[in-house]
């Protein structure tokens, strides 16, 4: 995986479709303002000291977005260190990697251990 | 204190009855004596009502943690102020300690203006020693190098900061559990420590009175919130042969007490924001009170230590 971050947030409604590709994230950042906060595809929300979902699957190339919703700081770390490690997050900020070689990634908050996550990565 | 544990359904020393004596207890302020593994208990108010001070003893320290400056979301929207009133109060003590101990999370979000606002408001204590471990909010970034950077300089810290020292016959110990968290993990200490702490103690003499402070429980408060360390056991398996051992820590936000053997557990109030008890929220995080509350569930801890008396008095009182 490779990694950066990126200060768009995006927000937009997701019924059952699958996948988008990068340009409707672009739209979707735009759509930002004024709307409902609602959980984007590849967006994780960390919330109450958990990562939800806990397990994600995204295509190889899709960037991945976790956001912190609690008051409490949270860092998101791969187990395996197969990718860059996020700084710590403070309440709203967000971090975002986009998903690389297909495989299983398990990651944690090196400040509270107990939260886990998993992405899995499939080909595009 | 016969009807302190009277359910202690998790081999743990403290069950729901208990924890809410001890929770409501905290409030008010309590000074805790254990003599013969029985413990008594006074309020503060009790102690200032009656017509003898303290009596003299030959060490007095304070413990502050969880100070957290930096933070200012609802729950305290002004923790350098509140850390001021803790100072306020400790240099209007008749007594003045001889020394403080900070059990950590200094700052928030490890930011260097952060521990400068931190150094720049202590300057103002009376008392000018401070022993320092570290909170996880304090190592967040780069592992704990600006914290030693500021905080280990008088002392001979080993590793990532562990350190002992000896005051008035009484050998202290400050354990770092806060840095290389496992996945899934609680805090912890790490072979190393560990292998340095059995060292540390190997020639000390069983009467010698130990005091254990680190950020995290070292004791399994509550698992599942994460407030306990994977590997404390191991480390209180090197001090079960003293007589007298005190184990302070933080991050918890409240006091807690457990006894065990010739062990006491004790947690400390935070200055910034209380945290809820064990399982009673959704989550850890900071907990919301009245604005006018707040102070009474804020505070700092005192130990005092009388040689030929095998316990430490601690008494906790609140910043109301």
């Amino acid at each position: 995986m490779t990694t950066f971050t990126t200060k768009n947030k995006t927000a937009v409604l997701i019924c059952g479709i699958a996948f988008l590709n990068l340009s409707l994230f672009a739209i979707a950042g735009e759509m930002k303002n004024g709307e409902e906060k609602i959980p984007t595809q590849n967006q994780i929300e960390i919330k109450d000291f958990a990562f939800n979902p806990q397990i994600l699957t995204v295509k190889s190339g899709e960037k991945i977005t976790w956001i912190n919703r609690d008051e409490e700081p949270h860092t998101v770390v791969s187990v395996e260190k197969q990718f860059k490690k996020s700084t710590a997050l403070d309440t709203d900020q967000e971090f975002t990697v986009t998903a690389g070689a297909p495989g299983t990634y398990t990651y944690f908050c090196s400040v509270h251990p107990k939260m886990t996550g998993t992405i899995v990565v499939v080909k595009s | 204190m016969s009807d302190y544990i009277t359910h202690d359904h998790e081999h743990d020393g403290i069950d729901r009855r208990g924890f809410l004596q001890c929770m409501a207890w905290a409030g008010s302020g309590l000074l805790w004596t254990v003599s013969g593994g029985v413990l008594a208990s006074k309020t503060l108010a009790e102690i200032a009502k009656a017509a003898d001070p303290l009596p003299a003893t030959d060490l007095s320290f304070l413990q502050i943690s969880d100070s957290h400056i930096g933070f200012s979301k609802e729950a305290n929207k002004d923790v350098t102020a509140t850390f001021k009133i803790a100072l306020d109060r400790i240099n209007a003590m008749s007594t003045p300690p001889s020394f403080l101990i900070h059990t950590g999370d200094i700052t928030q979000l490890s930011k260097p203006e952060e521990f400068d606002t931190f150094d720049q408001v202590l300057k103002g204590c009376r008392t000018k020693d401070v022993f320092y471990v570290p909170g996880e909010h304090d190592v967040l970034n780069d592992g704990g190098k600006l914290y030693r950077d500021r905080y280990l300089k008088s002392i001979e810290a080993k590793g990532s900061g562990w350190y002992s020292f000896s005051k008035n016959g009484v050998h202290f110990i400050g354990l770092v559990n806060v840095l290389d968290l496992q996945a899934g993990g609680l805090g912890q200490l790490g072979d190393e420590q560990l292998e340095w702490l059995e060292a540390d103690v190997k020639d000390l003499g069983t009467s010698t009175p130990i005091v254990v402070f680190a950020h995290i429980p070292l004791w399994a408060v509550y698992p599942q919130w994460g407030w306990g360390t994977d590997d404390s056991e191991q480390a209180l398996g090197y001090l079960k042969r003293f007589g007298s051992v005190t184990v302070l820590n933080g991050h918890i936000h409240q006091v807690l007490q457990k006894v065990e053997g010739n062990v006491t557990f004790h947690t400390a109030m935070s200055t910034a924001f209380p945290q809820p008890a064990p399982g009673t929220a959704p989550n850890p995080g900071p907990l919301n009170v009245p604005s006018e509350k707040l102070r009474s569930v804020l505070g700092l801890t005192s130990i005092q230590y009388k040689q030929g008396k095998s316990a430490l008095a601690v008494v906790d009182s609140n910043l109301s």
